[in-house]
């Protein structure tokens, strides 16, 4: 699960103008681009950076979650839980196989995430503390993340946007499941309706954030819009986000966190919407920049299991080294 | 006979979550991604085994209690499992090692339980059988990838075999309950499935270049719920949910 959140397009480029202009008539035909097409460098740049933080986010994305497979509350739930907490690690591995399709390795990836060189989504960095966040996640964060991957089925970088098509059916699964999950709740006893209501209060706002800043705010967003990596406006899909989802908390009795909350029937050219409330940007920046609640836990967590799996990587490799060596004599015969 | 059956079951049903909990733990954390998805992997076997055959004794005893209340409402005293199932993780090694063990002797008994005279055991062998091929495939092929790979892999997994094997002759006893009813020909004699283990132990250890130790004092007690001290914690982790908010649907 992903939402564009920060990524804005490298626009710098050494290139010439008949190159860029080739290349750009190429996006505007809706031409596919793969890995081995001549492209902008910039281009390059934006996609290993987008992908990378995408295939992080999954990665990262499954601490919060794993957090309750232990602790889940059915064997029905636990095995769903497992088995969703196993796709966002299959769609971690799958993004970062597209990324290394531009000429970046897993391994370089992975230590610039160690090292806090590259992002992932802000979201992870906010704790699990109930059996209800794990259905409002699935809810909320993966709705919000489909709403952002969906147009991202149509990127213009070819193995992007097959890696989403498969990517977005998984995550329109995990929206479901984790729907049920909270309707379950909702329905349940009134200690359940509450720990629901409260998880709501908790990821509603953290939610919206995942779209990013404002349109006005956010930088670089022309560029990638014009290479058509983003298809839409942070503020466009989160609308559609609001849109979506206000009726389904209506439908499961909870109250959404937001008094300013009101059907507009102007909106969204007459067809109505809703207006919300101020998005806290100081709570959105704070935690963009490192300083969300888990933020030092998550990746402690990730440098810990990458380190303390250091001598299992080091001995597979070992062992495939004495394999070759032991072959080779036979093969040399 | 229902009441041998019921607590067989039980016993395997024991095993199959156990494990698969203890594997669970991992996810998340695994020394590679790869690995991040071959254990949940795992897990979702075992539990979904746990799962049919929790909802066969429950059928069996005709209480009306579900596989959740045979899963999260018995205590430590009551959990049937073989005591290698419940040991911790300790590293990837101990882990790799557990698994081999445990599906070195359950592919041979699903296969064996293919004849079985219970068309719910037949069922649930179809499936595992196979599942339980491939875990000693993965788990082999890592234990002899530690085995033989670095100094530091080959002390550990040497450790692991020193602190494991000695769990593995409970996977051979059967009690009283298990003995009933190989002897109706509803699930396989464990003692005769022991040269199909060691065949397939010896086999990995000799590429691993591992030994099996004499074992003069074999650790047991599961079935009959005497465990160690770790699994009441596992439980305690477990039950958390059920035992909280008692009767609540989730």
């Amino acid at each position: 699960m992903y939402s564009q959140g920060l990524i804005g397009a490298d626009g710098r480029s050494t290139e010439t103008p008949e190159f860029l202009e080739a290349f750009q008539r190429r996006i505007d035909a809706e031409e596919k681009i793969e890995p081995n097409d001549p492209m902008p460098e910039g281009y390059r740049r934006t996609l290993v950076r987008q992908i990378g933080q995408h295939a992080h986010s999954e990665i990262v994305g499954m601490l919060p979650e794993g957090n309750w497979i232990s602790r889940a509350p059915s064997l029905k739930r636990k095995a769903a839980l497992l088995a969703k907490v196993q796709d966002e690690g299959g769609h971690g591995l799958y993004l970062y196989s597209a990324a290394e399709t531009l000429g970046v390795s897993r391994e370089e990836m992975t230590e610039e995430l160690h090292s806090g060189k590259a992002k992932y989504s802000s979201i992870f960095n906010y704790p699990t503390l109930s059996w209800a966040d794990i259905g409002v996640i699935g809810w909320l964060v993966d709705g919000a993340a489909i709403m952002n991957q969906i147009p991202l089925c149509r990127c213009s970088f070819g193995p992007y946007a097959r890696a989403m098509i498969r990517v977005c059916k998984e995550e329109s699964f995990h929206q479901r499941q984790g729907y049920e999950i909270v309707m379950t709740l909702a329905r349940g006893t009134p200690e359940q309706k509450e720990m629901a209501q409260d998880a709501l209060n908790r990821w509603w706002w953290p939610s919206l954030m995942m779209f990013g800043p404002h349109d006005a705010d956010s930088q670089h967003s022309d560029q990638s819009m014009k290479w058509k990596i983003k298809r839409f406006t942070n503020d466009q899909l989160r609308q559609q986000f609001i849109d979506a989802t206000v009726p389904q908390a209506e439908y499961l009795g909870l109250t959404v966190p937001d008094p300013d909350l009101a059907w507009n029937p102007e909106k969204n050219a007459g067809k109505g919407g809703y207006d919300h409330g101020p998005i806290d940007w100081d709570e959105f920046w704070r935690v963009v920049k490192g300083h969300g609640p888990m933020a030092r836990d998550r990746i402690r967590d990730r440098r810990r299991a990458w380190d303390k799996g250091a001598w299992v990587r080091e001995a597979a490799r070992a062992h495939a080294a004495k394999r070759a060596a032991r072959a080779r004599p036979i093969a040399a015969e | 006979m229902s009441e041998a059956l019921k607590q067989a079951v039980l016993e395997l049903a024991d095993d199959h979550l156990i494990l698969g909990h203890r594997l669970s733990e991992w996810c998340g954390h695994a020394p590679m991604l790869e690995e991040d998805l071959a254990l949940p992997n795992m897990a979702l076997d075992l539990i979904g085994s746990a799962r049919t055959l929790y909802g066969y004794a429950a059928r069996l005893e005709g209480q009306g209690r579900s596989e959740d209340d045979m899963a999260y409402l018995r205590t430590e005293r009551e959990y049937l499992n073989c005591l290698l199932v419940e040991r911790p993780n300790r590293d990837f090694a101990h882990t790799m090692l557990r698994q081999l063990y445990f599906a070195a002797f359950m592919e041979p008994y699903w296969q064996a339980a293919l004849s079985s005279r219970d068309e719910l055991v037949v069922g649930v062998a179809g499936k595992a059988a196979k599942e339980m091929a491939y875990h000693i495939r993965h788990a082999g092929e890592w234990v002899i990838r530690l085995g033989d790979g670095t100094e530091e892999s080959t002390r550990r997994m040497r450790e692991a075999v020193e602190d494991l094997h000695l769990y593995t002759p409970e996977l051979f006893a059967a009690s009283p309950a298990a003995a009933a009813c190989a002897e109706e020909g509803l699930l396989p004699d464990r003692a005769a499935l022991r040269p199909a283990w060691e065949r397939t132990i010896a086999m990995i250890f000799d590429e691993a270049l591992l030994e099996a130790p004499e074992v003069p004092f074999p650790r047991e007690g599961g079935r009959q719920g005497l465990h160690g001290e770790e699994l009441g914690h596992l439980l305690a982790e477990m039950q958390w949910a059920q035992r909280v908010y008692p009767g609540a649907q989730w």
